[in-house]
């Protein structure tokens, strides 16, 4: 598929998965491949993590929005905010003409009463600032970091817990446009980072049921992290490989050599059985991300991940995913 | 607050569980706290010592590995084997509902009071939906294993978070906030002197009402009244707790993984429990890149990355990209620890490697065991 067509066809996209899993690489990278695809893109982030701005290598998120990739030639854009809870709930309030009322609630708190009071009502007020800003049309894409952990589908399940839970009321109607919005396949799409490995992937495939059961989002294309790049010739023993190319190892060289490839093999195989699993038990494409054999992810890092992640979006099939 | 030891040998993991009564294993979510902690508990287990780890949500391979398929909230022994005749070992998960509703039963002063709580809609939300909770009840039961069970080590593994202290800040955090004002605010409101302050607070609280609706202030209101008089019974047992994890007895185990982020993350915590006075008693980083050869052998990362472009497209070209990627690796993480290393020094630090194969039974978890203790 056309990248900017695919990236374009939700006007939000959430990017969800457990911690360790290399989400917020993905969002990062997705937001500068939807840059280089024309799209102006705006990154919300939700907990408060210092992470995406080092992978930018620029200074901390914060409310205001900060520009991560400059409008160019070759890009539409990158910015970036974080919306924490809190900062939602005070936003609402102030919406609402409460303002006044905002400090004695953080200072006595009386708002971890009302969060109690209302479980979800955080995650609403995050999601329901997020249609805000979907609605503002300021951008043409908006990728959302979710929160990790369990948190990701409690977070997007919010919404329906709330309808239920409220009858009536300014927070219900929040609820009622969320779902609204979660529901709606031409507004919003949840992508699922993965790696390739057992538990990841048990979480991913029950991750994934929930939330198309319990939400009814619409489910794009698992994104797979960490994926061993292929490597032909890794069978035979390093000693035969050296003869037959006609190259001189030193000593002990090919025990060395022999233990890399053992390994890598290994792995390799883990990760091709993990994915065919996961290809059976999910009818959702997947899009691979290459291991890149780095610690930390930085600039050029998301440059190679966005170049991987185009890649994988032009193989999809029309429609795939939704 | 545990001080630095004055042993004059290097300390190894295997002295710090010797030495300790409990284990705290913290860290970032997916650096395998879960594993880490299971692993400490058969190993002790394993050395003649009768256990228990309360596991986190443990991922259905874990508590597959150790043979339990529903974990509940009360420990459950694991077969360890023959080889640990000695000792045993017990697992259990936490269920934060059922630990916070044993804490009401116990602080209760009827079983009136007791039920008026356990059926209140505010009640139920604090248990599952109030952020603090699962972390408070962590502690709730290391400390009720620690004091009332007869183990001789207690492995606790913490929920996911970012902030090491949520875990010994939580009993207190919640003690204060099972205190709060609302209550006494809208309970007393024709006290003299507060009675201003009162007037305003009803203010905000009709405000919210309007809101989030009137019911659900109701009940929350409701919840404070019945929490009337259990406060202080709350509040010590947060003492108490506070107490255990601050004992010489107790030793924070952290655990990352060598990626530069959760390295940072870890960074973060060892310097918050250093603010908390607590030292990190041990450092386990799960899933480093093995590095093969003898230590100072063979070729560095750089000569088989050029030896593998050289020799594109030949077999032997691909053993040599394996290497170099496994050493390039292996190159970064060390780069990645090494200010973390310093930073808890002279704690020891353990690196478990990426394993060939997945663990999924007993075994597996033994091997991960002699990698730990080694």
């Amino acid at each position: 598929m056309n990248p900017a067509e695919f990236l374009s066809e939700a006007g939000l996209t959430i990017v969800a998965g457990k911690g360790g899993v290399g989400k917020t690489a993905v969002t990062a990278a997705m937001a500068v491949a939807a840059s280089r695809a024309g799209l102006r893109t705006l990154v919300v982030e939700v907990e408060g993590k210092d992470a995406m701005a080092s992978m930018f290598e620029t200074g901390g998120l914060s409310y205001e929005e900060l520009e991560l990739v400059a409008a160019a030639e070759a890009h539409a854009g990158v910015r970036a905010r974080t919306l924490t809870p809190d900062d939602a709930l005070l936003d609402y309030l102030a919406d609402r003409g409460f303002q006044r009322i905002s400090n004695r609630l953080v200072g006595s708190g009386l708002l971890d009463i009302i969060a109690t009071a209302v479980p979800g009502i955080r995650d609403i007020l995050v999601l329901g600032k997020v249609k805000q800003l979907e609605r503002s049309g300021q951008q043409d894409l908006i990728i959302l970091d979710a929160p990790a952990a369990g948190h990701a589908i409690s977070f997007l399940r919010s919404a329906r817990g709330l309808a239920d839970a409220v009858r009536a009321g300014p927070i219900r109607a929040q609820a009622d446009e969320v779902l609204e919005l979660l529901g709606d396949a031409k507004r919003c799409r949840v992508v699922l980072v993965t790696l390739p490995e057992e538990t990841p992937v048990n979480e991913l495939i029950e991750t994934a049921f929930s939330l198309e059961d319990d939400v009814g989002v619409s489910l794009g294309p698992v994104v797979v992290n960490g994926v061993y790049p292929p490597l032909e010739g890794l069978e035979v023993p390093a000693a035969e490989a050296a003869a037959s190319a006609g190259v001189h190892l030193l000593e002990g060289e090919a025990d060395l050599l022999d233990s890399a490839a053992a390994f890598r093999s290994a792995r390799r195989g883990i990760q091709d059985a993990q994915l065919e699993r996961m290809a059976e038990v999910l009818p959702l494409p997947q899009v691979h991300l290459p291991h890149l054999f780095t610690t930390g992810v930085d600039r050029g890092d998301l440059e190679l991940l966005a170049d991987a992640l185009i890649e994988g979006i032009g193989a999809l099939e029309a429609g795939a995913g939704a | 607050m545990s001080t630095a030891t004055n042993a004059s040998r290097p300390q190894g993991l295997r002295d710090v569980l010797e030495g300790s009564r409990v284990v705290v294993c913290c860290g970032s979510g997916g650096v395998g706290k879960t594993t880490t902690a299971s692993v400490i508990a058969l190993e002790a287990a394993r050395a003649g010592r009768r256990t228990v780890v309360v596991t986190i949500d443990p991922a259905r391979r874990l508590a597959d590995a150790l043979g339990l398929e529903s974990l509940s909230n009360t420990p459950t022994r694991v077969d360890i084997g023959p080889e640990g005749s000695a000792g045993e070992m017990h697992a259990l998960m936490l269920d934060t509902k059922s630990t916070f509703d044993g804490l009401v039963r116990r602080y209760s002063a009827d079983s009136d009071q007791a039920e008026r709580i356990l059926a209140n809609r505010f009640y139920e939300n604090i248990s599952s939906a109030l952020s603090g909770t699962q972390e408070y009840m962590a502690s709730e039961k290391l400390y009720e294993l620690a004091e009332e069970g007869d183990w001789d080590l207690v492995v606790v593994d913490t929920p996911p978070t970012r902030h090491a202290l949520d875990f010994i800040d939580a009993p207190q955090r919640l003690a204060t906030f099972l205190d709060h004002r609302l209550y006494k605010v809208l309970m007393t409101p024709t006290r003299g002197i507060v009675r201003a302050v009162n007037v305003a607070a009803q203010t905000v609280v009709r405000s919210l009402s309007k809101v989030v609706g009137g019911e659900v202030v109701a009940d929350a209101i409701a919840f404070f009244q019945a929490f009337e008089g259990m406060e202080e019974g709350f509040k010590q047992r947060a003492a108490a707790v506070d107490a255990l994890l601050g004992s010489s007895e107790t030793a924070f185990i952290l655990v990352a993984s060598p990626r530069a982020d959760t390295v940072a993350e870890a960074g973060y915590f060892a310097s918050e429990l250093a603010n908390h006075d607590i030292a990190v008693r041990a450092l386990v980083v799960n899933r480093v890149q093995p590095r093969f050869g003898a230590a100072g052998t063979g070729i560095g990362a750089a000569e088989a990355r050029q030896r593998a472009e050289t020799l594109g497209g030949t077999a032997i070209g691909s053993h040599f990209r394996a290497l170099a990627d496994a050493l390039t690796m292996a190159d970064g993480e060390d780069e990645n620890l090494r200010g973390l290393t310093g930073q808890i020094a002279p704690a020891p630090v353990v690196r478990v490697p990426v394993l060939p194969v997945e663990v999924t039974d007993m075994d597996g978890l033994a091997i991960l065991g002699q990698l730990l203790l080694e």
